[in-house]
């Protein structure tokens, strides 16, 4: 089958790689680009382990054809710490300790950074709501939406 | 997924006609959230895709002299952000944003929505009630029809081969009126309608209800417009009776299945339920 060669920029860098027609963007990050940290739950929308934002925009990596991010704007959970310096997101996560086996944080992380950046001051609800396609099966949930909220703060300077 | 191309054409007559000449199954893609879940899955295996985004008008709102004209291929997140959108149509907007998570709305359309021609779908019903109209680009031309007249069974629509929906057409809404969409899931996000209903309602200086539309989903296998319901409502105020009335035509139509998510009874009666809760809160957006 032919390739289509796809150019993008991900985490502010250009990157182009070869997808066949039905290769997935997540399996285009992870097995072609080599970004790992984008991670497959389901590959059917319903985890939100695969969260990327393409064009300012949440989606799930495995909803989206690989050939589809021509020309795209893409941001992974690499892009979200600053060389060694974590996101305020990444230190409340580690803080509240958000995480266990750390199989969906990539993903809550990519989500609840596309959240802050539409709303730097959201409530409870908010946040729980927002964060509604991303599963955990082993948090509860609650050390989350504490980290988020913790975060949010912040970045406010409150 | 051998054998499969992909095409991403930028005029309409270019998309259609890849559509019409295709030789194996060509599957229009808007978000994929229905179709790549699908093919993932194997239950479809297209020969080609035609991603039709990058044709102009596709994504994105105009509003012209109050009505709107939405592209076919317009996220459920950007509908949620047009504040005009939100306040004239605010049952349609809802019906959308309910569709899926964050991560979905970002890519779900009205189109795909519709096509894909699930009888749990959340937003047909609401397109229903407000008197949507589709507008369809195929190889004879254009033709525009109403939402109602586009699914025909589950699984399947009447539009013929080369046809694809360009864009929807809500009207002006007309003076003291309010649309408002509620469908029963048993968790609170993330699932599909046990039952959708949608009303649009028009009233009089008197709040008395001079025109009507009621549409649900999940009862039967397509959408159902119920005009004895919409008949029950016109000429009245929401008395008890008139609620009665709307609750008990809303269960005569209903024609569902029993599956896990719920039995006939109990869809049918929610139905009703649904149907008087959703007749309230499209009375008080009419300023009833
Ligand atoms: C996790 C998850 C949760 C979901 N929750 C809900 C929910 O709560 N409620 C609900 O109703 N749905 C839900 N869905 C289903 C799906 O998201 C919606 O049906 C969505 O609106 C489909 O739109 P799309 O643009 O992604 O369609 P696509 O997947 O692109 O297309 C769907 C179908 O429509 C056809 N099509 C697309 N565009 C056109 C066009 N312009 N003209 C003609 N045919 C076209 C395609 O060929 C395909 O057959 C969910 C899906 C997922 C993955
Ligand atoms: S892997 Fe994409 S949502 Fe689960
Ligand atoms: S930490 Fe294990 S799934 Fe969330």
């Amino acid at each position: 089958m032919s390739k289509t060669h796809v150019t993008t920029t991900i985490n502010g860098e250009p990157a182009e790689f070869l997808a066949e027609a039905g290769l997935s963007l997540l399996d285009a990050l992870r097995d072609e680009v080599g970004l790992t940290g984008t991670k497959e739950g389901c590959g059917s929308g319903d985890c939100g382990a695969c969260s990327v934002i393409v064009d300012d925009r949440l989606v799930c990596a495995c909803l989206v054809l690989a050939v589809e991010a021509e020309g795209a704007t893409i941001q992974t959970i690499e892009g979200v710490a600053t060389g060694d310096t974590l996101h305020p997101l990444q230190r409340k996560f580690i803080e509240h300790a958000a995480l266990q086996c750390g199989f969906c944080t990539p993903g809550f992380l990519v989500a609840a950074k596309s959240l802050l950046e539409k709303n730097n001051n959201p409530t409870e609800t908010e946040v729980r709501f927002w964060l509604a396609g991303n599963l955990c099966r082993c948090t509860g949930y609650d050390k989350i939406v504490r980290a988020v909220m913790d975060a949010a703060a912040e970045m406010r300077g409150a | 997924m051998s054998g499969l191309s992909y095409t991403a054409p930028s005029t309409i007559s270019e998309a259609v006609s890849l559509l019409a000449n295709a030789s194996g199954l060509a599957k229009v893609l808007s978000g994929g959230t229905d179709l790549l879940v699908q093919m993932k899955s194997g239950r479809l295996k297209p020969a080609l895709i035609v991603d039709t985004k990058k044709i102009p008008g596709m994504i994105g709102i105009r509003e012209i002299d109050g009505a709107f004209v939405i592209g076919a291929a317009t996220s459920g997140a950007l509908m949620g952000e047009h504040a005009g959108l939100v306040a004239a149509w605010p049952g349609v907007v809802e019906a959308t944003n309910l569709i899926g998570s964050t991560q979905v709305q970002g890519r779900a359309s009205l189109a795909g929505n519709l096509c894909n021609a699930s009888p749990g779908a959340d937003s047909p019903p609401a397109m229903i009630a407000a008197g949507a109209i589709a507008v369809i680009a195929g190889p004879a031309g254009t033709r525009e029809v109403p939402v109602e007249a586009i699914v025909t069974a589950p699984g399947r629509t009447s539009l013929a081969k080369g046809e694809f929906i360009t864009e929807f057409r809500l009207p002006k809404k007309p003076a003291r009126s309010g649309d408002a969409y509620l469908r029963f899931i048993p968790r609170t996000e993330m699932d599909i309608a046990v039952v959708g209903c949608a009303i649009a309602v028009t009233l009089d200086a008197n709040g008395v209800c001079i025109a009507a539309k009621v549409a649900l989903g999940a009862v039967a296998p397509t959408q159902l417009v119920v005009a004895g319901a919409a008949a029950a409502l016109i000429g009245n105020k929401l008395t008890d009776a008139v609620l009665a009335k709307l609750d008990a035509e809303c269960q005569a139509v209903c024609k569902p299945i029993t599956d896990k998510r719920g039995t006939i009874e109990y869809r049918t009666k929610v139905a009703g339920v649904l149907a008087r809760r959703v007749a309230a809160i499209a009375f008080q957006r009419a300023g009833a």
